[in-house]
C-alpha cells in the first residue's frame, strides 16, 4: 500500500473518531447495538486473520475461545446481581445447592477481566501446542479444531447443572455501576468500549505483523520447512499466535455477550465458527482492516437480508463462499489494492493511469501470457 | 455374556452407519486429497431421494412392490448423489485442486446452498432455476460471436449470467403466485420415511434382540465395502484411480485420462454418500440439517483410520462405534458394579450420547498425539508438503 503523507495520513482516524461520536446520536438504539455487536465480532476476525491470513492455519474452532470469553463474563454478571449466599436462579431448577467450585473466582471483577482473555489463550495455547508439536497442519489442523469445537459444544450443551446447558446465561438483568446492562445508556458505553478495543487490537496486530514476528508468520505460511531449516522453531511461533488469536476471540466473545444479552452453547455451533472465516475471506485475508470490515459488512448484510427475505440468506452466504474462493482469493480489500477497480474500468474502455508502461499492462500478448501462467498454477496437484 | 453380545451388536450398528458415511469421504479425501464439506449434504440428498422413491411406491400401480422399494432407492440415491457430486467436481472443485483449504470453504458454501435448496425448492423455484441455467448456457451460442472476442468479454460473460439469474428469479416469483407451484416439495420440517414392514421388526435370538433395520444397515455396509474394494482393486478404472493417486504426472504420461479419473472418483465417493443417506432414513426422521450431524464424525473416522486406507476407515469407524456405545450406555457399571465411588461418578458423568462423544473425541485427539498419521499410516516416504 502506498504510504500516505500529511493530512491524508490522519484522515482515516478522523473519520473513525467522527463516526464513533456521531453514530450513537443518529442511529436508533437497536441499530447501534447491532453495530456494536458486529464490531466486536471484528476482533475475533482480526485473530483469525492473524492465524489464517498471515500464518496459514485455518482454524474452524475459534468459537471455543469466543464462547469461553463470553461465558467468563456471563458467569460474573450472573453472580453480580445476587445477595450473599444466593445462587443464580437456574441452579434451583436442577436441584444444585452449592455453587460449583469453578464459579467461585468469578465473584471477583478483577479475576473476570483477566479470565475472559487469559483462559481462552491458555486453552488455545495448550491445544495448539499439542497439535503443532506433531506437525499436524493444513486440513488436518482444520478438522481437529472442528472436532475440538464439537467436544466443547457437546460439553457445554449437556451440562445443565454446571452452566445451565443449552439455555445459556443471560446478562441483561445484571447491573454494572448502577445501570442495567441491557439499558440504552449502558449499551452506548459498551459501543464505545468496543470501538476502543477494536482499534487497540488492530494496532496490536499491526505492530505484530510488521516486525520480525510477522515475517516469521508469513514465512510459516509460505514455506514452513524452509523456515525450519533456517533454524527457527515454527511450533513456538504457531503456538504463540494461536494463543493470541484465542485471547482476541475471548475478548470479542465477552463484548458480544454483553451486547446481545446472552451467552449460550450456540456460540460454539459448527457453522458459526466457519462463518467467522468467511468474514475474513470476504474482507481480505492478510489485510487487517479487511478482517474488521468483512465482519461488520457481512453481519450487517446478514441482519438486513434476514429481516427482509430470511430464506435467501443461506443462498447468499453459500454464494459468497464460492465467489470469494474462486474469484476473489484476496477478498475485497485485496482486490481493491491489487487494482481491481482499474481493471474493470480498463475492460470498459478507459485507459488506466499507470505509473509506468500502461501499454505493456494492456498488451494482448502480455495478458495472454499472464492468463497462461495463472492456469498453470491451478493444475491438479493431487494428494499431498 | 449377553451384555458382551449386546455391546458388540449395538457398537457394530453405530459403527456401520459411520463406515458407510465415511466410506465415500475416505475415497474422495484419501485418494484425491479433497476436503468435501458437502459430503453430509450429499448424504441428505440420498435420504431425500429415498423419500421420493418411497412416495412413488406408496400409492398407484407400484403399490404391490412397496416392500422392496428400498432396493430401488439404493441405486437411485447413488445416482442422484453421484451426479450432484459430479456437477460439484466439474464446476467448483476442479478449479481448486492443490488448494485444500480453499476447497474446504467452497464446499462448505455448497453445503449451505444445498441445505437451503431442499428447504425452499418448489415447482416455481425449480422452473426458475432451470430457466436461469438454460439461458446462461445458451447465451454464448445464440449471441453474435464478435461479442466474445472483445476486450470487455469477461464483463459480457459475467453480465449474461447475472441477467439470466435475474430472469430466473423473476419467473420464479411470478410463478410463485400460483398456489400449486409455490408449494415447497419438502419444506423445512423433517421428513419420515416409512420402512417396509420387514425392516421394522426385530430378530429374536434368545437373549439378544436385533432390530432388522440395524441388520440391514450392517449388510448394506458390508456389501458397499466389498463393492468398493472390488472396484478399486480389480476393475480397470479402479486401477487407474490408484495409479493417479500414487503418481499423477507419471499416470498422465502413460495415457491415463487423469481428469476423467478425478471426476469418476468424485462420482463414486458422492454416490456412496447417497447410499449412506438411504441407511440413515431407517434410523429415524431426516431433515435438511442431516449432514451437519455426520460430517465431523466422518472426518474423525478418516483421520483416525489413516488417510488413504479403507481398512483403517473400517477399523476406526467400528472402534468409535463400540467405544461410543460402551461409554454412552454406561454399561461398564453393569460389568463392574462394585466400582470405587469416584470412578463410578466419572462413568455416570459421561453416560449420555453427547458426553460420550466428548470423551471419544478427546481420546482421538490424545491418540493422534502418539500416532499423528492415524491407525494405519501410509507406508513409504512422503514428501512433506
Amino acid at each position: 500500500m502506498p504510504v500516505l503523507r500529511g493530512w491524508k495520513r490522519w484522515l482515516p482516524w478522523l473519520v473513525v473518531v467522527a463516526l464513533a461520536l456521531i453514530l450513537p446520536a443518529v442511529l436508533p438504539p437497536f441499530r447501534l447495538n447491532l453495530l456494536g455487536r458486529f464490531l466486536s465480532l471484528g476482533i475475533v476476525a482480526l485473530g483469525i486473520d492473524l492465524i489464517w491470513g498471515f500464518t496459514g492455519l485455518l482454524s474452524l474452532g475459534q468459537g471455543i475461545f469466543f464462547a469461553l470469553g463470553g461465558y467468563g463474563l456471563g458467569m460474573y454478571l450472573q453472580l453480580r446481581s445476587l445477595a450473599p449466599g444466593e445462587l443464580p436462579e437456574f441452579f434451583g431448577l436442577y436441584g444444585v445447592k452449592t455453587l460449583p467450585a469453578f464459579w467461585q473466582p468469578f465473584n471477583s471483577p478483577l479475576f473476570t477481566m483477566l479470565a475472559i482473555w487469559v483462559i481462552p489463550a491458555l486453552v488455545a495455547g495448550v491445544l495448539g501446542y499439542l497439535v503443532f508439536r506433531n506437525r499436524i497442519k493444513g486440513v488436518y489442523f482444520s478438522i481437529l479444531t472442528q472436532a475440538a469445537l464439537l467436544v466443547f459444544f457437546n460439553f457445554f450443551n449437556g451440562q445443565q447443572k454446571l452452566i445451565n446447558g443449552t439455555n445459556g446465561l443471560k446478562t441483561d438483568t445484571a447491573r454494572i455501576f448502577g445501570d442495567l446492562v441491557g439499558s440504552a445508556a449502558m449499551q452506548r458505553n459498551l459501543f464505545w468500549l468496543t470501538v476502543v478495543l477494536v482499534i487497540a487490537c488492530w494496532l496490536l496486530c499491526r505492530w505484530l505483523t510488521r516486525g520480525r514476528f510477522g515475517d516469521a508468520l508469513i514465512a510459516i505460511r509460505d514455506d514452513e520447512p524452509r523456515l525450519r531449516f533456517t533454524g527457527y522453531n515454527p511450533t513456538a511461533y504457531k503456538t504463540i499466535v494461536f494463543a493470541l488469536a484465542g485471547a482476541m476471540a475471548g475478548v470479542s466473545g465477552a463484548l458480544y455477550t454483553v451486547q446481545s444479552g446472552i451467552v449460550s452453547p450456540q456460540f460454539m455451533a459448527v457453522p458459526f465458527s466457519i462463518e467467522m472465516v468467511i468474514w475474513v475471506a470476504v474482507g481480505g485475508r492478510g489485510t487487517l482492516i479487511g478482517a474488521v470490515l468483512g465482519a461488520v459488512l457481512i453481519n450487517y448484510a446478514k441482519s438486513l437480508v434476514s429481516e427482509a427475505l430470511p430464506e435467501t440468506w443461506l443462498f447468499i452466504q453459500g454464494g459468497l463462499f464460492l465467489l470469494v474462493v474462486t474469484a476473489l482469493p484476496d477478498g475485497l480489500v485485496g482486490w481493491w489494492t491489487a487494482g481491481g477497480p482499474q481493471q474493470i474500468l480498463a475492460l470498459m474502455g478507459s485507459t488506466p493511469v499507470a505509473p509506468t508502461y500502461p501499454q505493456l499492462d494492456l498488451d494482448p500478448g502480455v495478458l495472454a501470457e499472464k492468463e497462461q501462467l495463472r492456469s498453470v498454477g491451478s493444475q491438479p496437484g493431487g494428494a499431498e | 455374556m449377553d451384555l458382551l453380545y449386546d455391546t458388540l451388536f449395538n457398537g457394530l450398528a453405530i459403527g456401520s452407519v459411520l463406515v458407510l458415511a465415511a466410506l465415500g469421504l475416505a475415497v474422495v479425501f484419501g485418494l484425491m486429497g479433497v476436503i468435501n464439506m458437502a459430503h453430509g449434504e450429499l448424504m441428505m440428498l440420498g435420504a431425500y431421494t429415498t423419500f421420493v422413491v418411497q412416495n412413488l411406491f406408496k400409492n398407484g400401480p407400484l403399490e404391490t412392490l412397496f416392500p422392496v422399494y428400498i432396493l430401488v432407492a439404493i441405486p437411485a440415491a447413488f445416482v442422484v448423489s453421484g451426479l450432484a457430486g459430479l456437477l460439484l467436481e466439474k464446476t467448483v472443485i476442479r478449479r481448486l485442486y492443490g488448494r485444500p483449504l480453499e476447497t474446504l470453504l467452497a464446499t462448505w458454501g455448497v453445503s449451505l446452498i444445498l441445505q437451503q435448496f431442499v428447504r425452499s425448492v418448489s415447482s416455481a423455484f425449480a422452473i426458475g432455476l432451470v430457466l436461469a441455467v438454460v439461458l446462461g448456457v445458451l447465451f454464448p451460442r445464440l449471441s453474435p460471436a464478435s461479442l466474445w472476442r472483445q476486450r470487455w468479454t469477461p464483463l459480457v460473460g459475467v453480465g449474461s449470467w447475472i441477467v439470466s439469474g435475474l430472469i430466473g428469479i423473476a419467473v420464479a416469483s411470478l410463478l410463485g403466485g400460483v398456489r400449486v407451484l409455490d408449494q415447497p416439495w419438502f419444506s423445512a420440517r423433517n421428513i419420515d420415511v416409512t420402512a417396509p414392514i420387514w425392516l421394522r421388526g426385530s430378530l429374536d435370538l434368545g437373549a439378544l434382540n436385533m432390530p432388522t433395520a440395524r441388520l440391514f444397515i450392517i449388510a448394506l455396509t458390508a456389501a458397499s465395502l466389498a463393492a468398493v474394494m472390488w472396484f478399486l482393486q480389480k476393475s480397470v478404472w479402479g486401477i487407474r484411480i490408484r495409479a493417479v493417486t500414487q503418481n499423477r504426472s507419471m499416470s498422465d504420461c502413460l495415457g491415463i485420462p487423469t481428469e476423467t479419473v478425478d471426476a469418476l472418483t468424485f462420482l463414486v465417493g458422492s454416490g456412496l454418500a447417497g447410499v449412506a443417506g438411504v441407511a440413515v432414513t431407517l434410523l429415524g426422521s431426516v431433515g435438511p440439517n442431516l449432514g451437519g450431524n455426520y460430517i465431523v464424525d466422518c472426518f474423525m473416522v478418516v483421520v483416525l483410520g489413516g488417510v488413504g486406507k479403507l481398512l483403517g476407515t473400517v477399523v476406526a469407524a467400528l472402534g468409535i462405534g463400540v467405544l461410543s456405545y460402551v461409554i454412552g450406555s454406561g454399561s461398564l457399571l453393569l460389568v463392574w458394579p462394585a466400582m470405587p465411588a469416584g470412578l463410578n461418578e466419572l462413568v455416570t458423568f459421561f453416560a449420555t450420547t453427547s458426553m460420550a462423544k466428548v470423551l471419544v473425541f478427546a481420546l482421538i485427539v490424545v491418540f493422534l498425539q502418539f500416532r499423528p498419521a492415524g491407525l494405519f499410516p501410509p507406508k513409504g516416504r512422503l514428501v512433506e508438503a
